[in-house]
């Protein structure tokens, strides 16, 4: 039932929000192009400034990678990965995630070009990073924003939270995809 | 990440010279440098479209539609700020944004919060409850649609790449939903100083 419910959520959501955002807009008379095109140009921006961290971190990687330094990695954890069901190529994306979105961008990008984006390691890739958020970032920029220095469990919790989005992605994506 | 990016570098070489594998190290130096910006490049035409129905939405009012029925909800979560108060208008706003993926309009409307929440604080430089919940819900995913996913996933070459929205959604609902207890239980371990015992 829930599977059912996924699939028509995934198929649906794209569409409905490409065809239903501009028709609200319209019905209230609001000026439908322009304000596309001005956060088109911001979305052009962001990808474009994606681009340094982005070859930053797939530069890295491709290196740990051909250096056969992952597979020793892989090999020591692999009592570890394999009782949590992780596949190798996804586990910089868990050390990553917390500290810096560009980083875990360049990580998921290098799992979709190199084990497909509809393997399974690619899939668990994709919807680690789309469940969670850059906590450390984050809680720099507001706690910073209101000069706060003891954090008190904010850390924790925060940490906790990508745990738990990173067990629910394992378990989502497997009973999902099968 | 300065410290773990020249740590992969160093220990990549390291590692490809007791190997033997220096020729394959510097072919990958270079094929991966070019196809990281490739795949940004790909980025670049959802993002774009993306970003301009986001815009539109905003325009519409759709964030603030969604901010009336996310009020009472977030009013029964952050129990210590007075109804009423900005502070509870700013929250409302920056879950919204976050929740339509509009993180640019989300950030200013989080640090309005912040600042506000501060007002209120009894002991200045300590995060209170409600500041440490709002960090806490902005650091799980709020947004609904993953777009930069998606779109990593239309540059890659995947059959469907927004099949994977529905376990998205799902995986995210239980991140939410362990930072908000996360925060809730932590905080009776955690106390907050009394105001006297402060020095400001």
């Amino acid at each position: 039932m829930w599977r059912a419910a996924l699939q028509l959520l995934s198929t649906w959501a794209i569409p409905l929000a490409v065809a239903g955002i501009p028709l609200v807009a319209l019905a209230r008379k609001r000026q439908v192009y322009p304000a596309f095109l001005e956060g088109a140009r911001e979305g052009f921006e962001t990808a474009v400034r994606v681009i340094p961290p982005l070859v930053a971190v797939v530069v890295a990687l491709g290196m740990f990678k051909a250096s056969g330094a992952l597979d020793d990695l892989a090999r020591a954890l692999s009592p570890l990965t394999s009782a949590l069901g992780l596949p190798a190529p996804v586990l910089p994306l868990v050390i990553v995630r917390p500290l810096s979105g560009g980083a875990a961008l360049g990580v998921v990008a290098d799992v979709l070009r190199s084990e497909g984006p509809d393997s399974h390691a690619g899939r668990l890739a994709s919807v680690m990073a789309g469940s969670t958020e850059t906590t450390l970032y984050v809680l720099a920029v507001y706690m910073g924003a209101a000069r706060i220095t003891r954090y008190r469990y904010a850390l924790a919790a925060g940490l906790l939270a990508d745990a738990a989005g990173f067990a629910a992605a394992a378990l989502v994506v497997r009973a999902y995809f099968g | 990440m300065s410290v773990l990016w020249t740590l992969l570098v160093v220990a990549s070489v390291a590692t490809a010279a007791a190997h033997g594998r220096m020729t394959e190290l510097t072919a990958a130096i270079a094929s991966s440098a070019q196809s990281a910006v490739t795949l940004a490049l790909g980025l670049v035409g959802v993002m774009a479209l993306w970003m301009g129905l986001m815009r539109v939405a905003e325009q519409a009012g759709l964030v603030a539609l969604l901010a009336r029925a996310l009020r009472p909800v977030l009013r029964r979560l952050f129990r210590g700020v007075p109804d009423g108060h900005p502070a509870l208008g700013a929250i409302v706003m920056n879950v919204s944004a976050n929740v339509l993926g509009l993180g640019n309009a989300a950030t200013p409307f989080g640090v309005d919060a912040m600042r506000r929440l501060e007002e209120l604080n009894p002991h200045p430089g300590t995060a209170t409850d409600a500041q440490a919940l709002l960090c806490v819900l902005n650091t799980a995913s709020l947004q609904l649609v993953p777009a930069t996913v998606i779109a990593l996933r239309a540059a890659a070459g995947a059959r469907d790449p927004a099949d994977v929205v529905g376990p998205v959604v799902l995986a995210s609902a239980c991140g939410v939903a362990t930072a908000i207890a996360a925060a809730k239980l932590l905080a009776r371990f955690f106390p907050a100083p009394k105001p006297s015992a402060e020095p400001s």
